[in-house]
């Protein structure tokens, strides 16, 4: 293992042992801000609830997730496919990338009755738009040469599309997905506050409102250690899919 | 085989490609389309490939070609980088609809030809510069087309490499028979490979100029005849450029 590899664990460490110190050397209140060992202590005090919360925010998030790559992949084809689809469907998917979530949420908490969909459905409307893109951007990006060849070879758009246009988008596709899978957790989030705050709740932003409702903020910081980890864990988890689908490839893009 | 009278064409935004070029292609020629950059001659490769059509003039085949009749060799290898060598051989066949087990023998007796037949397994990455244009033309070959359409093929390539790819060109040239059109701005690389040199100039893409060349296609650079055709396409390209 590299300097540089550990460098970013050794002045975490550093930060976090600063920050112990620093806090009690302030006597800052707990209240006001507690030392990473109070957030341990707290976390360890309800590590079930807490991580049954990072559960139902993780199965927002990765339903989310699956539903834009799915929703992302199948318009971008459609506007490979068609001109009018790409006129038609692109400047809506502009429309919902620019609208703040925070505005929707609400409204499509009323509209959907069941709580999980109305998260997907936030958390959806966060996400999409990367994998959408980014797809449509990869579907374009085939040389023109071997355009030209399957041309020349009389290959129709099916087989021009499966045999190149996909394998090309591949690479610009994982990409999409990398930036989808945070903001999938991040839609999620948001989603779970605005609903949280109108009674049905279980994810971790809930968590994270409960406790500063009730100041135990030892316990709100433990809420977002674990989304942090969450987040770290789904782009490195998205950028390892990437890294082991291209090398077997024979391709190097995607590296982690 | 194939007549181009008159042909011309005019790009977006006013650019003359090519006017009034006129060529005669026979069945087994090795024709050079020689001259500097801008002159039309990827243009007029590209209308006999069909990828483009001309705004004036024609083309006319004796028989016109089938898709895989007319192989193509473009100036990069061009190849699916996510493929081995014997699938990017094989996408021709594929895309006209044979099985990958029927196409075995085809695709394999193309490396060979290649001299590629231990590669069959590496990808794009995997191999130099000279062997991915050797799968280039694998590929292009490996529908036996009656017609190879090359784009300055060899430009990218350092020069010892430029010279084996040369050499083993003219070799696969006798050995099939099939009619070669080769773009190239070298005129030691037209000298050299080409039974007839035809000379371009530029703005707006004319045809200047034949040379045949006395050479007997067995490739040397030794031969005086060489030295003496590589003196008389300069000049001659000299004089075409000075009367633009």
């Amino acid at each position: 293992m590299t300097i540089e590899r550990v460098a970013p664990f050794g002045f975490g460490l550093l930060m976090l042992c600063g920050w112990e110190f620093w806090v009690h050397w302030a006597e800052i209140p707990p209240y006001v801000l507690p030392g990473p060992l109070a957030v341990i202590v707290a976390f360890f005090a309800d590590p079930s609830g807490l991580l049954l919360s990072l559960l139902s925010t993780l199965a927002v998030t990765f339903t989310a997730l699956a539903v834009s790559a799915t929703l992302g992949a199948a318009l971008a084809l459609a506007t490979a496919f068609s001109r009018l689809a790409q006129a038609a469907i692109q400047p809506w998917a502009i429309i919902l990338q620019v609208t703040p979530i925070v505005a929707i949420a609400p409204l499509v908490i009323i509209w959907v009755n069941d709580p999980f969909i109305s998260l997907v459905v936030c958390a959806t409307i966060v996400a999409f738009f990367p994998v959408y893109a980014n797809t449509v951007a990869g579907l374009a990006a085939a040389p023109p040469e071997l355009l030209d060849l399957f041309r020349l070879y009389g290959a129709g758009r099916g087989r021009t599309l499966w045999l190149l246009k996909l394998p090309a988008a591949l690479p610009y596709f994982l990409a999409g997905l990398r930036i989808s899978g945070g903001l999938a957790l991040v839609g999620a989030v948001v989603a779970e506050f605005v609903a949280g705050s109108g009674g049905f709740a279980s994810g971790l932003a809930y968590r994270i409102m409960e406790a500063g409702f009730r100041l135990q903020i030892p316990r709100m910081f433990a809420a977002l250690v674990l989304l942090s980890l969450a987040g770290i864990a789904i782009n490195l988890g998205l950028g390892v899919v990437a890294t082991v689908l291209m090398r077997q490839r024979g391709e190097t893009r995607g590296e982690t | 085989m194939l007549r181009i009278a008159e042909v011309g064409r005019k790009f977006r935004g006013g650019t003359v490609a090519l006017q009034g070029a006129s060529l005669n292609i026979a069945r087994g020629d090795f024709v050079a389309l020689l001259g500097p950059s801008g002159c039309g001659k990827s243009t007029l490769l590209r209308l006999i490939a069909g990828l483009d059509r001309p705004d004036s003039g024609s083309l006319v085949w004796d028989q016109p070609p089938a898709p895989g009749e007319i192989g193509f060799v473009f100036q990069d290898a061009t190849l699916l980088p996510w493929a081995t060598a014997e699938e990017n051989v094989f996408l021709p066949l594929r895309l006209r609809g044979m099985g990958r087990t029927a196409a075995r023998d085809d695709v394999h007796a193309a490396l060979a030809r290649v001299g590629l037949q231990d590669f069959a397994g590496a990808r794009p990455r995997e191999l130099s510069g000279g062997m991915r244009m050797r799968v280039s033309i694998a590929r292009a070959l490996v529908t036996r087309p009656r017609i190879l359409l090359m784009d300055e093929p060899f430009a990218a390539l350092d020069e010892f490499t430029r010279h084996k790819l040369q050499a083993d060109l003219l070799s696969l040239w006798r050995e099939l028979g099939c009619t070669v059109v080769f773009v190239t701005h070298s005129i030691y690389e037209a000298a050299f490979l080409a039974r007839r040199v035809v000379m371009m100039t530029p703005r707006p893409g004319k045809i200047a100029r034949e040379i045949l060349s006395p050479l007997d296609g067995t490739g040397t650079r030794i031969d005086p005849a060489y030295t003496a055709l590589v003196a008389k396409i300069g000049a001659a390209m000299e004089h075409a450029m000075a009367t633009v």
